[in-house]
């Protein structure tokens, strides 16, 4: 087993955690804190794949990363804040509750 | 499979599986920021630290820390907030679905034809990395200056209180 | 015993010690005796800056400080350190008992290891990375986490209050914090902190090449400082740990040795922080005029050092605490501005001819937006008679 399966194989794992997680979890900040993982189990991939793969001098997977790491954050915010509005109108975070388009 | 790798492994993998399972969401978050703290090691380990360095500062230091405010603002995390139930009512076909995706992911993996040789560490310095922001990847950038303006701005209107109306 | 090798003593030490150790062992080894040094170093002064801190204050009140355990009351740590020692551990009944106990740890752990980017002297650092800044930074805003898990773990409004308060003021100085760094790393071209102190080492007419002596470097010194003084949560911005008003803010619940350790990370923050500033604008371990190079590069690191501790108190005894909204308005409103027109003022000056021309442009733009955005935000704020409402 090289090394690039050995970080392939993690970066799955942690990937379907944290699906696992976001599909199974009630509270919708913990749905986004599982798709935060997904993004960084994709990053694992993309700076395995730099290290171990044809041209790392091209730097695109760190490319890749640096920007992926951005839109996360902003992501995050964005989904943070919208929990929040949410939250605010209908005083629960219960995504079983949020059915509804009806505010 | 070098020691290092594993324990790196271990560490995140609890990180993450404690993130998504616990029950007290503070504990959700601090156990996420451990699988963070893992995967920058990782990061360094492969040999890029500037992506490690950036992931703890941005993750570590800013997601972990809004979604901590968040569970506070939303009240998610008092003693009436742990009485409630923590999985969704549609939880097992959730773990079956993922349990699915790992199966085929693994599959894949191991049944491909990866012939990584054990190259030598890719020397590269941030310099380059700053070259090739400026030079290749100059229109992402400005992109990415653009998104998180509009990031910024849209979170905060979407999370700033309504005036109510007289 | 040249000067040279007064200045290179440790590492000529380490160096021979290193040669008699077996080659399996040489990384662990040469890791602790690099190590080693840092932690037994800056606790002590941490020890020291306690006692200089409240004679100094007490000083500056007119009444002397602590004086009676030793000579001049300088023993006084070792009392205080067996005090914290010998209390009586309490956790609250309702307290998250592994999160309490973490938080102190994190804090420590975070603090410690800022020092492993910071040259002490000439060849002294500890891990010499090619991104040493953006390192530093990164272990910085780990302290916040550290912080909330404080105030949140004990489980008591006050804390949590605290804690709240902390980390908004924290992260909101980081912004201008990482900021006026950015200069110096657009002036030097380099994150690693060896290569800037390297670059400021060099003397011109005995006048020596630290960023301190220009005008956006000068600037950026001081947008730092103020940073600096604010992720410290120490005076005047210390609302979130304030005695007189919200008790001890987020380490309220912690007692004994818990507390020491609170009170032994946030100095440990501060040299650290007093240490990037001097890496950075003041030329780290390079003496001021040449022909004082004969001193070593440690002792005017440490005398660089003492000179902030000093500063730290001084404006400590000085200025009146910043209530919420005032820290936050100049975090936002006076430092976020001034810290991009220095990264727009260093661009200047990087592409202007050399001369008199650069130094007055770049000191012009730096100063007269300070002036009237300073004269701008405080204009609304007229002073009025005080009037008096009593409840009936």
């Amino acid at each position: 087993m090289t090394p690039l399966t050995g970080y392939l194989l993690l970066s799955a794992m942690i990937f379907s955690v944290g699906l696992a997680g976001a599909l199974s979890r009630r509270n919708a900040i913990l749905v986004l804190i599982g798709i935060e993982l997904m993004l960084n189990a994709a990053n694992l991939n993309f700076i395995a794949f730099w290290r171990y793969g044809p041209n790392p001098a091209a730097l695109t997977g760190i490319m890749f990363t640096i920007f992926s790491i951005g839109i996360a954050a902003a992501e995050a915010a964005v989904g943070l804040g919208i929990i929040l509005a949410v939250y605010r109108h209908t005083k629960n975070t219960d995504l079983d509750q949020m059915n509804s388009m009806k505010g | 499979m070098s020691i290092i790798f594993l324990i790196l492994a271990a560490i995140t993998i609890t990180g993450a599986s404690a993130a998504m399972g616990l029950r007290n969401l503070i504990h959700c978050v601090l156990a996420l920021t451990l699988g963070f703290v893992g995967l920058a090691m990782l990061y360094l380990e492969l040999g890029a630290q500037f992506v490690g360095f950036t992931q703890i500062l941005v993750y570590v230091g800013a997601v972990a820390i809004l979604s901590v405010f968040a569970i506070m603002m939303t009240r998610s995390a008092g003693p009436d907030a742990e009485a409630e139930a923590a999985l969704s009512a549609s939880w097992i076909s959730g773990l079956v679905v993922a349990g699915a995706t790992f199966a085929v992911l693994a599959w894949a993996i191991i049944t491909s034809n990866i012939t990584a040789a054990a190259s030598a560490q890719p020397e590269v310095s941030v310099k380059d990395i700053g070259n090739a922001l400026m030079h290749n990847y100059a229109v992402p950038l400005e992109i990415m200056g653009l998104l998180l303006t509009a990031a910024l701005i849209g979170a905060v209107i979407v999370a700033m209180p309504q005036e109510k109306a007289p | 015993m040249t000067p040279q090798t007064v200045d290179q003593i440790f590492v000529i030490t380490k160096a021979w010690i290193m040669g008699h150790v077996p080659g399996a062992a040489q990384p662990i080894a040469s890791a602790i005796l690099s190590v080693a040094p840092v932690l037994a170093v800056f606790p002590l002064l941490f020890a020291i800056t306690t006692v200089l801190e409240r004679k100094g204050l007490g000083r500056m009140q007119n009444r002397y400080g602590p004086n009676r355990v030793g000579p001049y009351g300088f023993l006084q740590p070792m009392a205080d350190g067996i005090k914290s020692l010998t209390k009586e551990d309490i956790i609250p009944r309702s307290a998250d008992a592994v999160v309490h106990f973490l938080a102190p740890i994190l804090l420590v752990l975070a603090s410690f290891l800022a020092y492993a980017v910071l040259p002490i002297g000439r060849n002294m650092v500890i891990a010499d990375l090619n991104a040493g800044v953006l390192f530093f930074f990164a272990i910085g805003s780990m302290v916040e986490l550290a912080v909330f898990m404080a105030g949140w773990s004990s489980r008591s409004k006050y804390s949590l209050l605290g804690a709240m308060r902390a980390v908004a003021q924290m992260i909101s100085y980081e912004i201008p914090l990482v900021l006026s760094a950015i200069v110096i790393i657009m002036a030097a071209g380099t994150l690693s902190t060896v290569a800037i102190v390297n670059m400021q080492a060099v003397y011109t007419h005995g006048l020596p090449h630290w960023f301190l002596f220009t005008p956006w470097g000068f600037c950026g010194f001081i947008l730092f400082m103020i940073a600096a003084t604010a992720e410290s949560n120490r005076s005047p911005f210390d609302l979130p740990e304030g005695e007189s008003e919200i008790i001890a803010g987020y380490y309220i619940e912690y007692s004994g040795f818990k507390f020491a350790l609170f009170f032994l990370g946030e100095y440990l923050g501060m040299f650290a922080t007093s240490g990037l500033a001097i890496t950075l604008f003041l030329g780290g371990w390079s003496a001021p005029f040449s022909f004082l190079t004969w001193i070593p590069s440690y002792i005017w690191f440490f005398l660089k050092l003492l000179a902030f501790i000093a500063a730290f108190i001084w404006v400590r005894g000085t200025f009146p605490r910043l209530r919420m909204d005032q820290l936050m308005g100049l975090a936002w409103k006076f430092m976020l501005p001034m810290t991009l027109l220095n990264v727009f003022d260093v661009g200047i000056w990087h592409l202007m001819p050399h001369g008199i021309l650069r130094w007055i442009v770049c000191t012009a733009l730096l100063v007269i937006p300070a002036l009237l955005l300073g004269r701008a935000l405080t204009r609304k704020q007229k002073l009025q008679v005080r009037t008096y409402r009593y409840a009936d």
